[in-house]
């Protein structure tokens, strides 16, 4: 059984593309493989969305998550992330119980503070997951947001 | 496409904080329209930050960034005078370019 969007096919072509771009010295190995993200945007369960980013992150009381706990506009919700832990390289926001869990994904060069502010849509009451990338490794935590009017339009 | 971004960059202390109000509906491709017909999905996907050569992030977004794209960071070695470049792109192909100085 396979599904549309990640057939062998696809993710074949997609990383022959990578790898020529490598090859040439247009992208760094390093870049190559947060570029190869931007289908995971699609993906609809918090599970294959981690899986996307690399595997299951570590627990880690390094990220802080500013969000409000109730969000009165779930088209608004105000959604901070600061991570502490050294050589962070990538934040995500992933938002659980969203119809597709992950929402935005930051690339941190070198001189960027790992801080990132901005504003999701939330379709209900549900975890928003930071996840960061740091040394090539994957770390998380999360904060529960209660909405009260649900965000994606339904 | 759309209005001019709102760029505001103020350096610190050696760090400089940049705030950017995007104009752009953000449409998730779920909504239906008062005739009933779904709204097609329509979002910025793909953002790059520059000051001068240097990048300073670069962000990819699904279609649940909320509607007018609020982003907030900082970054270090900028100071007043510099440029603060902002680009966008988004799913239909659309791209539009800010830019702003710091202060």
């Amino acid at each position: 059984m396979t599904t549309p969007r990640t057939s062998r096919r696809n993710v074949l072509k997609q990383g022959s593309a990578l790898a020529a771009l490598v090859a040439c010295g247009l992208l760094t190995a390093r870049q190559a493989q947060a570029f190869a993200d931007a289908s995971a945007f699609e993906l609809k369960t918090m599970d294959e969305a981690l899986k996307a980013l690399g595997g299951t992150p570590a627990d880690s009381k390094d990220i802080t998550i500013t969000s409000p706990d109730i969000a009165e506009n779930g088209a608004v919700v105000p959604v901070a992330v600061t991570s502490n832990l050294p050589k962070t390289q990538e934040i995500y926001i992933v938002v659980e119980k969203n119809p597709n869990p992950l929402t935005a994904g930051f690339t941190i060069p070198e001189g960027t503070d790992p801080f990132v502010s901005t504003r999701v849509k939330m379709g209900q009451s549900t975890n928003v997951y930071a996840v960061v990338k740091a040394d090539g490794k994957l770390y998380s935590t999360h904060k529960e947001t209660k909405v009260t009017l649900g965000g994606c339009g339904g | 496409m759309g209005d001019p971004m709102r760029i505001r960059a103020q350096v610190k202390d050696g760090t400089t904080d940049v705030r950017v109000l995007m104009g752009h509906p953000m449409e998730t491709g779920q909504r239906k329209d008062a005739a009933g017909k779904t709204v097609p999905a329509h979002y910025i996907n793909d953002v790059k930050v520059m000051v001068g050569d240097r990048t300073v992030l670069t962000a990819k977004w699904g279609p649940a960034v909320s509607q007018n794209p609020f982003l907030q960071f900082r970054f270090k070695g900028a100071k007043a005078g510099d440029k603060v470049s902002v680009t966008w792109a988004d799913n239909k192909g659309d791209k539009r370019s800010d830019e702003a100085v710091i202060v």
